[in-house]
């Protein structure tokens, strides 16, 4: 591997802020990773996820997966629990819908009514 | 599945599923063949389990009857004049192969399997994983204990730590000649 030591100066410069943060309050997003989200392009949006988290330096945010959620057709499904407040289940979620979702969402506060699934289903019905 | 390392991330969820401490992905590529090994020590299967495990039918979960992961794995590298096998020992662990012939037309590419990997890495923190590739150019073997003893309880997932595992990752394929798009 290239270089260890570089995973050092990080684990310096990274011990201090992280000891602050035991507490519970962390937001976590899962994505849905069985067969279907895979299929349904499941993957580039938990990377854009990643990425943003990790670019805008986001602290007590977490990006993890889960297996099928039971609604494959409206795969790639990505469920938000933000403290104190209730899940929001996106569906049919696409890589350029990520930013969206972590600037009003997840740093502001405020659901992306359009992309969720209750919006998504009402809308169908019609 | 339109990539291979889609395929490769979806196998990685049954050994998670399967109780694995220890993954290891291992791509080589030969001349035309792409070669895909995935071993865990996960829980195994029993050999009657395994005879039917790429069944479509066939599925662990409770929640409905179909399981494609492996069956589709299996069609995509048989489709393309490869080969798939998959052995298993009850409480030990199971390894999936699967060849993939790279000139032929029905062959998906490899993909982001950085992508497939870095992910797998930090959502599944309790998981180790060796990553190796063999091209052309070399070898190439990521190891995450290695990385997290570096670490001494930083997290994966920090943001300096996830943008120097996918910088470290595109360096090293690059440097064995491998593709890493």
């Amino acid at each position: 591997m290239k270089s260890i030591k570089e995973l050092e100066e990080i684990r310096q410069r990274t011990l201090n802020s992280i000891n602050m943060r035991k507490d519970n309050k962390n937001t976590r997003i899962v994505v849905g990773m069985a067969t279907c989200g895979i299929a349904a392009g499941a993957r580039p949006v938990l990377l854009k996820f990643m990425d943003e988290i990790s670019q805008r330096k986001l602290e007590g945010v977490t990006v993890s997966q889960t297996g099928c959620i039971g609604v494959c057709r409206l795969e790639p499904i990505v469920e938000v629990y933000a403290p104190d407040s209730e899940k929001v289940t996106y569906v049919k979620v696409n890589p350029d819908m990520v930013g969206r979702i972590i600037t009003d969402h997840i740093v502001n506060g405020k659901v992306v009514e359009e992309y969720t699934i209750g919006y998504h289903e009402s809308g169908e019905n019609k | 599945m339109n990539e291979i390392s889609l395929h490769i991330l979806d196998i990685l969820q049954n050994s998670i599923k399967a109780g694995a401490t220890l993954i290891s992905v291992s791509i080589t590529l030969e001349g035309t063949m792409l070669r895909v090994v995935i071993t865990d020590n996960g829980c195994g299967m029993s050999s009657e389990f395994l005879q039917k495990v790429c069944d479509p039918f066939v599925t662990t979960r409770t929640t409905r009857r179909v399981g494609l992961g492996l069956p589709l794995f299996k069609a995509g590298a048989e489709g393309c004049g490869g080969s798939f096998e998959i052995t298993s020992k009850q409480g030990e662990g199971t390894t999936v192969t699967a060849v993939f012939d790279t000139a032929n037309i029905d062959c998906p590419p490899l993909g982001d399997i950085n992508g497939t990997m870095v992910s797998q890495f930090i959502c599944h923190e309790d998981v180790d994983f060796i990553y190796t590739y063999t091209a052309d150019g070399g070898r190439m073997e990521f190891d995450t204990r290695e990385v997290k003893a570096a670490l001494g309880g930083i997290p994966l997932s920090s943001p300096e730590v996830v943008s120097w595992m996918r910088d470290s990752l595109r360096d090293e394929l690059a440097g064995i000649g491998a593709d890493s798009n």
